[in-house]
């Protein structure tokens, strides 16, 4: 066996490991949660008792619908807001401009038990408090800066001659942007969204501290219910939104080509 | 009334002048190259006229309207830049309409335009291609397309061809000119390519650090080029400096050039220019035959051969001077070879420093 065959194989094996280590535990929730015994006993009896438990289970579906609701708004309010602001930073200079674009990245590594206290004292403090709409409020606040990066990094590759040519051709800034600007961020925008999306559906520490009894998102929904003793139901709203989530990565890698040319 | 006026406009970026009261009358019809080395302001003029910029000072006419805080939209100009600056989002035929829809015209008349346009640059068959799927001389002419479809009034290039390999780049001079005088559009030619300028250009504006150094038609600076900076970089020249004498120049070794009379003021006359293939080169022991001419005595340091012609460089009392002989089958001479060069008074021109 010569060295290189050696290496090609060490490196399937090293790959075959990073692919276990991502997706075994994946796999053994979903499994779990097509299995009779709660306490994850072998052998495996199929079942799909616990999803039928699902569907009595008020609590945890009216939380996933709260989730799937504050994700989808401040997606869209994170997407809309945060593209014009990348726009706003690509095309403008202004006084303070680079101060801007440095403070928007702080927040993503600032940890989220410290930005989610801050968002309760201030919240309290201003009179918007707690519920659904201060932790939509404040998943807007944390999804913004991952739309303007994903969107100013398209941006960056944009060749400025692009716009220069549209206005030379006569058309007029909302033109510029609508024909020209955005058809070429477009896959920016997209990925800025499904972060958005993420960063708000997974979001447990801020949506905990921003909750109130009986109007929770799933994560807090979960996380109470795993403290009240562990069901099986939790692998099964689990694997759902996996599927679900993966699925839409999949749907969305087939239609855009994330950071490559055009 | 020229169809572009640049007025004693200057630009500042900080400390540097990019463009000092630059004042250029462009005719209607007519075909401009403006030639200068990087920085010598002459992208910072065609941005200036298109308006992604402003002047600092002087004003800008087009069709002898002011330009002041008129947009680039608003300026009825078609541009072409050095990358093309194709939309690639759309097809080539929505490429070339795009002037036309944004200004909301009827969608037969666009169709009826582009059909037309698209004709004239030889590409009606590739109207539904994408701009990747194009060669670079297609992509070009799509982007000519789509500057002169609105049928601006003036177009705007940015070294449009510096992208393109030589044997390309020679067609489209060719071809861009074809097409600029059948649509009769006033054009401004960027280049930093003086062979491009003077093969292209009606008339050819000279910058250098922000100045319009000269202007004219391209025999015109060829054989007359007012300054040092004009003879050496719009082609090659030998530049003789010495004493003025009685009758001409006197150099070092006391030879006496005459140059042509024309209206120079005395004080350019301590330098002289001669172009390398104004020179006939010859052995120095052979008889001087025309004793009226210039006439000085070297030595042949190297020469180089390029196919159609030959140059040598001859050392003579200091100068190291080129001479360029046509290919023409006549007498080779070898590195250190005694020889004889001479030309005509009326090859020698006067410049200023």
């Amino acid at each position: 066996m010569t060295i290189a065959r050696l290496l090609r194989l060490l490196g399937r094996v090293y790959i075959a490991l990073v692919l276990a280590f991502l997706y075994l535990p994946i796999v053994i929730m979903i499994a779990m949660s097509f299995n009779v015994s709660p306490f994850y006993q072998l052998p495996f009896e199929p079942t799909t008792a616990w999803y039928a438990a699902l569907a009595d289970n008020r609590p945890i579906l009216a939380a996933a619908w709260n989730s799937l609701a504050i994700a989808l708004v401040a997606m869209l309010l994170a997407t809309v807001i945060g593209t014009a602001a990348a726009l706003g930073l690509h095309r403008f200079d202004f006084a303070g401009k680079r101060l801007l674009q440095l403070l928007l990245l702080p927040p993503i590594a600032i940890p989220w038990l410290i930005t989610g206290t801050a968002m309760l004292v201030f919240f309290y403090g201003v009179g918007i408090g707690r519920g659904l709409h201060a932790i939509l409020l404040g998943h807007v606040a944390l999804a913004l800066p991952y739309v303007v990066v994903a969107v100013s990094a398209r941006l960056a590759t944009m060749a400025p001659e692009l716009e220069e040519a549209a206005r030379s051709l006569g058309a007029n800034g909302w033109q510029v942007t609508t024909r020209v600007t955005l058809p070429w961020i477009a896959s920016g925008v997209v990925a800025g969204a499904l972060f958005a999306f993420a960063v708000s559906f997974d979001q447990f520490v801020i949506s905990y501290f921003l909750a109130t009894p009986g109007e929770a998102t799933l994560p807090v929904e979960i996380y109470a219910a795993i403290r009240k003793g562990f069901t099986p139901e939790i692998n099964a709203i689990s694997s759902i939104i996996i599927l679900a989530s993966m699925g839409l990565m999949l749907l969305t890698a087939r239609f855009f080509r994330f950071g490559g040319e055009t | 009334m020229a169809a572009v006026q640049v007025i004693g406009v200057s630009r500042r970026f900080g400390a540097l002048t990019a463009l000092d009261q630059v004042s250029i009358d462009f005719e209607e019809g007519g075909f401009y190259g403006l030639l200068g080395p990087s920085g010598s302001g002459k992208t910072t003029l065609l941005r200036l006229i298109a308006g992604f910029d402003f002047p600092d000072a002087g004003r800008i006419l087009i069709g002898g309207e002011s330009m002041e805080r008129v947009p680039v939209e608003r300026r009825r100009i078609g541009m072409m830049f050095q990358n093309y600056a194709l939309f690639p989002n759309m097809s080539v035929a929505d490429n070339v309409a795009f002037g036309l829809a944004v200004r909301g015209r009827p969608k037969a008349e666009i169709r009826r335009e582009v059909g037309q346009v698209l004709d004239l640059v030889q590409l009606s068959d590739l109207g539904s291609r994408r701009p990747h799927q194009l060669s670079g001389g297609q992509r070009q002419r799509v982007a000519l397309a789509r500057a002169i479809v609105t049928r601006p009034k003036v177009l705007l290039l940015d070294e449009p061809l510096s992208a393109l390999d030589k044997a390309l780049r020679l067609d489209m001079q060719v071809e861009l000119r074809r097409i600029q005088r059948e649509v009769g559009i006033t054009t401004i030619f960027v280049t930093h390519d003086q062979e491009e300028a003077l093969t292209m250009s009606d008339r050819i504006g000279i910058l250098s650090d922000g100045r319009l150094i000269q202007e004219g038609t391209p025999e015109d600076i060829y054989e007359f080029p007012k300054s040092t900076f004009v003879a050496t970089f719009l082609g090659e020249s030998n530049i003789f400096t010495g004493e003025i004498a009685d009758g001409g120049l006197m150099l070092k070794d006391g030879t006496l050039l005459r140059a042509r009379e024309d209206a120079r003021p005395e004080r350019t006359r301590d330098r002289l220019a001669v172009r390398p293939e104004r020179i006939t080169i010859e052995a120095a022991s052979a008889p001087l035959a025309f004793p009226e001419s210039n006439v000085v005595t070297g030595r042949v340091v190297s020469s180089t051969f390029a196919g159609n012609s030959r140059s040598y460089l001859v050392d003579s009392a200091g100068h190291t001077l080129k001479v360029i002989v046509p290919n023409d089958g006549g007498e080779r001479f070898e590195d250190g070879a005694a020889v004889r060069l001479r030309w005509s008074r009326e090859s020698t021109i006067c410049i200023g420093a």
